[in-house]
């Protein structure tokens, strides 16, 4: 009986947390839909709201997914080589430069940003450019690359398949191509999925870092709860949602099918 | 090429990008904070200056709120979850961990939603009291802001320690004449702080740095990244913002390898 009575508190009690993180979410979609949210959803449904995010807004939508996927491209380029490298070498040298690249988590993003602008805010078409944002987010996702990369190595032997394609002849290069590369996928795979969500959500950085000619999604969305009609706000929100669930599914699918393995 | 070559050369972008982009911009930073009026001694201005040191008091007191009322609204939830089973289980977890990649102004935004002017508590306590509560744009609607990002981090790591605990220790206490209450004292809380050490830092640094969430709700409330923010921005004053934000770094960093070192595990702050 007083066991029934914990399980059912605790049941409520999570239930209320649930509650908590859930319904303004849920809340946020109604209103995107909502033909008056003061009024409520008695008011009607529509798409109104939608179709007036997407006339001022598609921009900064079109430009997140133009910089998520430009800094995967970078952080694939320079980061499973460098994890590659890391791995392989080994050592107090390995050790520090991982330990460096994963600085970037430990700082808030606000005083990255304000380095890079006291740094380069002077090169005027560096700056004016996305490219000011794309530095940003390269910086502060590399670490989930070449961690989630590194993760794999040390689960299989990369050092013994490596030397056994070097007995045959195989040079460095095609090694890499046709030994590492396709042994690491899961890792790359994983750290994909993450680099991509975490740029498209990305904030602190964009913030100090965007001009009124690069704004991305998140951006827009600080622009809109601060200045349009809480309906105009939900429907933006309403947007990003759909853009990350499915990346949040993949990941969490991901990570319990590798957990499996 | 050798394959000691080889393997330089796979580091060379890493590098080089980190160097230019990252180590540089930092030392910049380093630098800028000291070239301000007061030299050097700009460093200090974050604990002498009275509004500087008030608003740190602030967001260290913001901050410990926020990591101890997350670690026991986890360990409760999180401990439930972990321990029984009930249809509707699996619905649950990922209705309590799918915040977990929101934006810090997104939550902003659900904070307005359950406590802004048109909120669901202002309606709710409309009805039922006859008056609006309001409380989003106060320290009480950023305090609920950091909690909404810091409950699914806590969370995931709680479950994870709760499923690794021997369960033969809780059964042999008990049947030692423990009661429920003291096999939790002893026996289960214990063993889980590892892991309160390591959640709660993350909770704590990234409540310390959280920028996003401030943005959206806290354009009157002293917190150090909006006073950051606004000393760059609006006063110009980039020696005192730098310094400013290399203090904020050393500090949200050395919990962080402070809980690493407790814990064991790498630790990141994010938000």
């Amino acid at each position: 009986m007083r066991d029934r009575l914990i399980f059912i508190g605790q049941f409520i009690f999570t239930l209320l947390v649930a509650g908590f993180l859930v319904v303004p979410a849920i809340l946020s979609i109604s209103a995107g839909v909502t033909v008056n949210y003061f009024r409520g959803i008695q008011s009607g449904v529509t798409l109104q709201w939608v179709a007036q995010v997407w006339e001022l807004y598609a921009g900064t939508i079109l430009l997140s997914f133009v910089v998520a996927f430009a800094t995967l491209a970078a952080t694939l380029v320079t980061g499973v080589p460098a994890a590659y490298a890391l791995h392989v070498r080994g050592g107090r040298l390995s050790r520090i430069v991982e330990e460096i690249i994963t600085l970037p988590l430990a700082i808030p993003g606000l005083a990255i940003a304000l380095a890079l602008l006291l740094t380069y805010g002077g090169f005027g078409d560096f700056r004016r450019s996305w490219l000011f944002i794309l530095v940003g987010h390269v910086i502060f996702t590399m670490p989930f690359m070449v961690r989630s990369v590194m993760a794999v190595f040390a689960t299989v032997d990369i050092k013994t398949l490596d030397e056994g394609a070097a007995s045959l002849g195989a040079s460095p290069w095609r090694r890499f191509r046709d030994v590492i590369v396709p042994n690491a996928l899961p890792g790359i795979l994983a750290g994909s999925l993450m680099v991509v969500t975490l740029s498209l959500g990305e904030f602190n950085l964009t913030w100090m870092l965007h001009t009124p000619l690069t704004k991305t999604l998140p951006i827009g969305l600080a622009d809109s709860y601060a200045s349009m009609r809480l309906e105009v706000a939900s429907a933006y929100t309403l947007i990003f949602f759909v853009m990350i669930i499915p990346l949040l599914v993949a990941m969490q699918l991901f990570a319990e099918k590798e957990q499996k393995r | 090429m050798s394959h000691r070559s080889f393997v330089w050369l796979c580091l060379l972008p890493l590098a080089a990008v980190t160097v230019a982009f990252f180590l540089l911009p930092m030392a910049r930073l380093v630098v800028t904070g000291a070239e301000g009026p007061q030299g050097l001694a700009g460093y200090l201005a974050i604990l002498t200056e009275p509004r500087y040191r008030a608003t740190l008091l602030n967001t260290v007191l913001l901050a410990t709120a926020t990591t101890i009322v997350t670690l026991i609204v986890a360990t409760v939830a999180g401990m439930f979850l972990q321990r029984h089973r009930f249809p509707g289980r699996a619905i649950l977890i990922a209705m309590l961990t799918f915040p977990l990649a929101f934006p810090g102004v997104v939550v902003g935004f659900m904070i307005i939603l359950l406590a802004g002017r048109q909120g669901l508590i202002g309606d709710f306590s409309n009805r039922v009291l006859g008056e609006k509560l309001v409380f989003a744009y106060s320290i009480y609607g950023l305090f609920l802001g950091y909690l909404y990002f810091s409950i699914p981090r806590v969370i995931l790591t709680i479950m994870a320690a709760v499923q690794k605990l021997d369960t033969g220790l809780e059964e042999a206490a008990r049947s030692l004449g423990a009661s429920p209450w003291a096999v939790q004292r002893d026996v289960v809380l214990p063993a889980l702080a590892p892991a309160f050490v390591a959640s709660g830092a993350i909770a704590f640094a990234t409540a310390m740095g959280a920028f996003g969430t401030a943005f959206t709700l806290a354009t009157n409330i002293d917190v150090l990244p909006m006073l950051i923010y606004t000393e760059f921005t609006l006063a110009a004053n980039f020696s005192v913002s730098a310094a400013l934000s290399v203090g904020l770094g050393i500090i949200t960093w050395l919990i962080l390898a402070l809980a690493r070192s407790f814990s064991g595990s790498a630790v990141a702050a994010a938000g």
